[in-house]
Parts: C-alpha cells; structure tokens; sequence
C-alpha cells in the first residue's frame, strides 16, 4: 500500500460515494418522511439509466441534456407510485408492507425492462465518457468528476429546499412528526407524495452517472440497492448527512480493501462494516436512538 | 411503616432538557401515594425511571431493600413492580385473554414457554376473575384492539393485577375516562390496598388523588417539592406557588386543587 | 381446531400424497417438488416473521447454508448416491440453525425496520461468501454424487420427502401458535417495549424463534441441492428466494397458518408453469409482482384474512339483528385477533 493507493481511494470515495449519496438520500428522505423503504430505489436507478440510454440511442440527446427529460419523468414515476400503492397502505403492518410492496413494483419493472432491453449488459456510451485528466499521480475520470458535480448540485438544491423554503420546513415537520406535521395543518399527504417524488426524481441522475460508469441490466438493481440500504442504515435511517458520509465513506472502504486484499472482497467489506457498526450502534452512526416509551 | 420502593437522587436529561434533577421519592408499603405535579414536573420520566423503560444518569432506585437501578423493564417486572402507562398500551391484535396470559409467562423461563401450551385452565380462570374484577370478562374472546379507551384502561389495569405484583404504579388511571369509571377505578384500587397491594398514582384529577391517597408527593421541575397527607400538601403554599407559578398548566387543575 | 378443521387437513395430505400418483408426467411432478418446498419455507418464515413482525428479507442464507451442506457433506463423505442421502437433509437444517444464531444475534438487536435490512446486508455477505470463498466452488457451484434413478421415477422420492417437510413445518408453526413461545412472538409483534415490561425475555424469544425458522428452510435448501444434483451460488443464495417466501405468505395472510401454504401453492406452481410453458422468467415477474400488487390493494390482509374478516363481518351483522348481551360494539373495523386457521 503507498500514498497514491491512500490517495486513488479517496479520490473514488468522495467522487463515486457523493454519486451513492444522492441516490441513497432519496431513499432516506422517503423513509424519514413516510417510514416507507423503497426496495425498489435500485431498480428506478436502473430505469433511469435506461431512459438515458433509450434517449441517447433512438433520438441521439446527450446525456445531460437527457436529464432535463429524465428527471420529471422519474418525478411522474415516483408520484404515480406512491398514488397507487401508498395512499392506502396504513396501519401498524406499514413499513413492513412497504418493502414488500417496493419490492414487487421492483420485480414488476424488472420484468418489463428485461422484455424491453433484454438481459443483455449495456453502458451508457459518450464522446466524453472516458476521457481523463490527471492532476499530480492520481487520474480522474471526466465521467465521475461530472457525477460528483452533478451530486453536489443536486444534493445542495435539495439541502437548500430541506432548509431555507417554506415546502422544506412541512418536510422537516413530518419527519419529526407526522401526526403533529398534520395538526399544525401540513398537508401531510401532498408533502409524502412530493416527497417520494424528489426521492425517486434523483435515481434519474444518479442512473445516468451510474449508467455511465457501469455496464449494467435490470437484475443490477439487487447489487445497487444492497449497496443503497447499507448506505442508510450505517448513516442512520432518516439522517440526510449520515447517508452522504455513509456513501462516501463506503466506496472508500471497498477500494481500500480491494487494493490491500483484494477486488473480490470490497463488496463484502460493506456488509461487515454494517455489521460491526451495528453491534456497536444499533441505530446507526447518526440514526436517533428510538424511544422505548410511547 | 417501611419504606418499600424508594428513588433517591434521580437525575436524568434527554438532549438539553433536564427533565429530572436529583428527584427523591418513598413509596411505604401498604399505601396508596399519589404523585402530582404540573405538566412537564418529570413524573412520567420518574416511572420510566423507575421500571426501567429509562436509565437514569444519576440516583438510585431501591425496591424491597434491593438496589434495581437500570435494570431492564422486564427484570423490574419480574421483582414486583407492575405499572401502567399514560396511553395505555395494550397488545390490539391478540384477544383481551390473550393479552392476560402474556403477564403471567414471567414466572417461568422462556424455554419452558416453547414446550407448554399457551395457557393451563387454571391460568385462564385465573386470568378471569381478574377481568371480572375490572368487570370485563364478557370482552374476553374480542380482540383487544376492538376495545373502547375506558376498557383498555381497565385491560391494562388487569393484565398488570393477574401478574400479583407488589407495587402498582399507575400512570393517569383517570384520565380521559367518564366519573362512573373512575369511581370504579378508585374503588378496584382501594379494595386491592385493604389486601395489602401497594400503589403509586400519577393523577392529574385532583379530586380522584385527595380522596384516594394516604399520602401525597408533588413533583416540580424535576424536583421533589413536598410530601405529606393530602390535606397538608393542599395546604401548603409552596404546591400552589408550583401550579400557579408554572404558567403552562390548564385552568382545570388550578380550580380542582382548591376544590 | 375443530374435527371439521381436523378432516379439512386430512382431505388437503391426501390430495397432495396423490398427486404423484395420478399425474405422472414428471414435468409436472418436478413443479410440484418445487412447490412444496416453497410452502415449506413459506410457512417456516411465517412462523417468525408472520408471528413477530420482524420482516426477514435473508432466508435464503439458510436456504443456501442447508442445501451447501448437503452438497458438502456428500461429496466429502463419499455418500453413495442414493435415498441414503436424504438422511443428510436433517443436518441441513441443524447447520442452518446453528449460523442462524450468530445473525441473529446481530440482527435482532435492531428495531424491525432496521433488522429488515441487515437481514438484506447478511445476504449478500453470504452470497459474496460463496462465490469468492474456495470451498464452496466459486461460481462452478458443486456437483454432488449423480442419483442414477429412472427419469420416470426420480421426482417422486423428493416428492415425498418434500411434503413431509411441509408436514413439519405445518407441525411447529401450528404448535407455536398455541405455545406460550408464540404468544410471546405475538405480543412483541404488536408492542415490544410493553412486552418487555410484562417480563418477555423478547431477546431470547425473537433469536429462538429466527433460529427456529431457520431449520425447516435449511432442510428445503438441503433437498434442493439433493433434487438438483448441482448447485450454483447465484442460485441458492437467491434475493427473489428472499422476497418470494415473504411475498407469498403476504399474498396468503401474515401470521396464519394456511396463508403461507396456499400462498406458496399459487405462485410458486404458477411461476414454475410460466417458466417451462413461456420459458420466460421476465413474464413471471411481471406476473408476481402484479399480482401482489392486486392483492395487497384489495385484500392488505391476504387472501385469508381477506375472507376470514369477510366471515367474520357477515357473523357479526347477524348478531347485531338479533341483540343479545354483546359488548359495545367497536366502531372501528376489528382487527382479527384469531388468525389461527
């Protein structure tokens, strides 16, 4: 192991993790608004890697510029979603219901991209897409710095709608409390729907980066969304700057593991990362510890 | 008299809010004491505190001469120390029986409970007369959800009692309940002290507390004010200072205190 | 249970111990082999999760444990190939149970929302395992000893073994549901503080019961490896495995005993027509997930709590119009407390 090693990691964590963090806060957001896990985050990746891929392919738009098509329409996905499933779903059972829930629309989508896009693995292609630059000994990849700018924009435009709009204070509310967000006359259900729309709107960019930088099909999505739920929970479900530190944090763990030991195992150390945080905390790292009494 | 349940400087914080600071409390056995104060004096915590629901950061809790401070709720249970809480929680999705064979399983390990069948006829008969006690048993076979507030107060109540505990702490058994249950409440408890049951009441019904209480400890600002016969702390200008002063307390509980 | 009830069980073991007998065509005994061992499943995951409330998404760790066992133990033992074989499915399951204790240990400190995703997290640990470890094989899977039986013939040995791990599982979870044990499983499913504070070790209750679980879907991964004669990581740690027990015993009725078996009877036969009629997993999926939907839009209680409440709803009209000295009726919709079926 030497400093450019040290170095590379870091460089992958805070490029590839920001790119993790945004799909990953969506998933959070959600959770902490609706107490609802969206299995399917990894599958709306996936189809958002593919609606680029569909752009680009029949009518030859650019990448980025697909976005500005994408991204609405993954908003529409998410809200037709939490229409037709989750209005209804109440009670106890919620979040349990929930995941099983997601994870048949998962299955559902999954099918109907295989019959679209066949298994075949594809990759987002680009003039741009493998291009490099290097600054000292260490490279990087134009197609990651895009993604961790892209990231970071989208995470501060959602950081600035969490924190400085009138929209974001009825967001933060139902996080801390529906049924108190509900008396104080936040419409809780326009919020939720909203919500979950913002949440499955960034899958769209976070696709297209992942689309780019990965050859992938629909059955991806269970890597994606194991690596999604790890992020969470290690952060802390709910906890916006947990996921962001969690992702980043992540990608650095695999790549430093997949250079000391090696590749085979840097996707395994995410799970025992999990695992060893939580034997010490169970809540995760900024997770809230849940009150035992009522 | 001896002193059965006893906290002594119990202090204990959630974020910035110092909810108990060095709180002192004695329970004599064999009586009925009340535990007021205004909203927000840290009573509830003081339960949470005492049955291990929360760890206290400072102070002792001592039961029967044995020290169970931040022991786990179920280890208090099993000692001897039942309670019931605020917003009653009762199991909803299994029957009013059901939730009755769940308190007694303490008396047995928990291997035993995978080789024995649910309940013995002897266990549900007791577990009836408990419900007939609190005048339920015709809701026996319902599930528990299905009950109205009055009655889950009542299956709470009972579900605590078949589990013969020592000390019964009881967390506003008479709010948002109608005066004929409350009566009836008062009077399920006093019965149980003349056998020799031990009680700890949170009340905000001042009325339901002076009648029914041998002795009385307010509670303000995480602190113990005062104790002493119901009439002495009615009396004292301090407890009046504590509800008047307060400011955040409903006009309800200034009138009944002078009642 | 009633005699009725009792007859009703009678009647469903004597139509499947038939089936193989009428339909010989082993492309269907195959599908059935395949059903019954989801039903099995189904039924032991429901048995924890259905009764606890904690939703475990990583069954098919034991699945995997079980049937790699067997594989295991059958080549390092130099077994004959043969129904001597069958004698190891018993310690696939015991393996199971013995590495479900350690997770569960871990996974069950967590509250339910959170234990749902480590239980994913322990998955892929387990999966990764498998591929990368050496043992296992890697992706070249393992071959186990080749049962020469007739092709004719071959399914039904595993026929019959496979319904009588149904007939366990059908036998625990129905002892547990009248146990103390499983009405422990309840009340932590509906308050588990509360529980705790009425004496319920709710630790050692929820690890006994997730390693309780853990041995019937060891047995059925073990039978698999056996019926498959080859296996693969991809397929016995399988994250639609995962979804496909918890899936069906929802699609069924959580926390009831005949939820999960006709759950697992419906769609697992279903998928496995689909897939050898169309040979087009994607359709199934399609398939599967629009059902559920269907079903948990119109029925959020399963199909037999579904009717159950239905019943139970038309008995309690009928009581209204007679009065009699009933309690004050809720005016809430009761939520079953007996899902005993």
């Amino acid at each position: 192991m030497n400093a450019t090693a040290l170095l590379s990691a870091a460089k992958d964590g805070i490029l590839t993790g920001s790119v993790y963090a945004l799909m990953a806060t969506g998933l959070t957001l959600i959770f902490g608004v609706m107490d609802i896990i969206n299995i399917a985050q990894g599958i709306l990746v996936i189809l958002g890697a593919y609606l680029s891929y569909a752009l680009q392919v029949h009518w030859h738009i650019d990448l980025f510029v697909g976005l500005l098509i994408t991204i609405p329409t993954m908003f529409l996905v998410g809200v037709v979603i939490e229409r037709l499933f989750f209005r209804r779903l109440t009670g106890p059972e919620r979040t349990g219901m929930s995941i099983l829930v997601t994870y048949a629309v998962s299955l559902l989508i999954e099918g109907a991209l295989n019959m679209i896009f066949s298994v075949n693995d594809v990759q987002l292609q680009g003039s741009y897409v493998n291009k490099s630059f290097a600054i000292g000994s260490v490279h990087f990849g134009f197609i990651y710095v895009a993604g961790f700018v892209l990231a970071v924009v989208l995470l501060s435009a959602l950081y600035f709608m969490l924190y400085r709009t009138r929209f974001g204070v009825s967001v933060r509310a139902s996080v801390a409390d529906q049924t108190s967000a509900a008396l104080v006359g936040i419409d809780v259900k326009r919020v939720s729907t909203i919500v979950f729309g913002i949440g499955v709107a960034v899958t769209a960019a976070g696709g297209m980066i992942y689309g780019a930088t990965n050859a992938f099909n629909a059955s991806t999505s269970y890597d994606l969304i194991s690596r999604l739920l790890t992020i969470i929970v290690l952060g802390g479900m709910g906890s916006l700057g947990g996921a962001l530190l969690a992702g980043v944090g992540m990608v650095f763990v695999g790549d430093m593991v997949g250079v000391i030991w090696s590749p085979v195992w840097s996707s395994m150390s995410y799970f025992v990362v999990l695992a060893v945080v939580l034997l010490v905390r169970p809540q995760g790292l900024f997770g809230k510890q849940s009150a035992r009494v009522a | 008299m001896t002193v059965l349940l006893k906290a002594q400087g119990i202090s204990r914080a959630f974020g910035g809010l110092q909810a108990l600071r060095g709180c002192d409390l004695e329970v004599e056995k064999g009586s009925i004491t009340g535990l007021i104060g205004p909203n927000g004096s840290g009573k509830t915590t003081l339960f949470n505190v005492i049955t291990g629901y929360v760890r206290p950061d400072a102070g002792t809790v001592t039961f029967d001469g044995a020290d169970i401070t931040g022991l786990e709720p179920d280890k208090v249970f099993a000692r001897g120390i039942g309670r019931t809480f605020q917003l009653t929680r009762i199991f909803a999705r299994m029957t009013v029986l059901e939730n009755m064979l769940i308190a007694i399983q303490h008396e047995e390990g928990w291997l035993r409970g995978m080789t024995r069948s649910k309940s013995s006829s002897a266990e549900v008969e007791n577990a009836r007369e408990w419900l007939d006690f609190v005048g339920i048993t015709r809701l026996a076979d319902l599930a528990a959800g299905a009950l109205s507030y009055g009655q889950r107060k009542l299956l709470e109540l009972a579900y605590v009692l078949v589990a013969n505990p020592d000390v019964i702490l009881l967390d506003e058994p008479a709010g948002g309940v109608n005066l004929t249950l409350i009566n009836q409440i008062a009077d399920k408890i006093r019965e149980l002290n003349a056998q020799g049951k031990t009680f700890l009441i949170v009340e905000h019904n001042m009325e339901f507390v002076m009648n029914l209480c041998d002795s009385v400890t307010v509670m303000n600002q995480g602190c113990h004010l005062v104790s002493g016969k119901p009439a002495d702390v009615r009396a004292n200008p301090l407890v009046l200072d504590a509800y008047l002063g307060g400011g955040d307390e409903d006009d309800e509980d200034e009138v009944s205190i002078n009642a | 249970m009633s005699k009725l009830k009792y007859s009703w069980w009678a009647v469903a073991v004597a139509a499947f111990a038939l089936f193989p007998v009428v339909v010989t065509n082993p492309t269907y005994t195959a599908i059935g082999v395949y059903t019954l061992l989801f039903m099995a499943c189904a039924t032991s995951w429901n048995m924890f999760s259905g009764y606890s409330g904690y939703i475990a998404l990583g069954s098919s760790v034991f699945y995997g444990v079980g049937a790699y066992t067997m594989a295991l133990a059958s080549i390092h033992w130099h077994m004959a190939p043969g129904a001597a074989m069958f004698w190891l499915v018993p310690l696939g399951g015991l393996v199971a149970v013995v590495i479900a204790v350690p997770i569960g240990w871990i996974a069950l400190r967590v509250r339910r929302h959170t234990f749902v995703v480590i239980t994913i997290a322990i998955f892929f640990i387990f999966q990764l395992g498998a591929i990368n470890f050496g043992f296992t094989g890697g992706t070249a899977g393992l071959s186990l000893p080749f049962i020469q039986w007739d092709a004719s013939y071959y399914n039904v040995p595993f026929y019959y073994v496979a319904l009588g791990i149904v007939l366990v599982a059908v036998v625990i979870s129905a002892a547990v549901r009248r146990s103390r044990f499983g009405l422990q499983l309840l009340a932590i499913r509906d308050d588990e503080d509360r529980a705790l504070g009425l004496g319920v070790k709710v630790g050692a209750v929820k690890l006994s019961g997730f390693a309780l679980s853990a041995f019937v879907i060891g047995m059925a991964g073990a039978i698999y490896a056996m019926f498959q004669g080859q296996i693969y990581p991809q397929f016995v740690f399988d994250p639609t495995f995962d979804v496909s027990v918890a899936l069906m015993s929802f699609f069924g009725g959580l926390g009831t005993l005949t939820g999960p078996l006709l759950g697992a009877l419906v769609l697992e036969s279903a998928q496995q027509y689909l897939t050898v009629t169309y040979s087009n997993g994607s359709l199934y999926l399609i398939f599967f997930g629009a059902l559920f939907l269907i079903v948990i839009t119109f029925m959020p209680r399963g199909v037999v709590n579904f009717f159950l409440d239905r019943r139970r709803a038309t008995l309690a009209a009928a009581s209204m119009a007679n009065p009699s000295p009933t309690p004050s009726a809720p005016s809430t919709p009761t939520p079953a407390a007996r899902s005993l079926v």
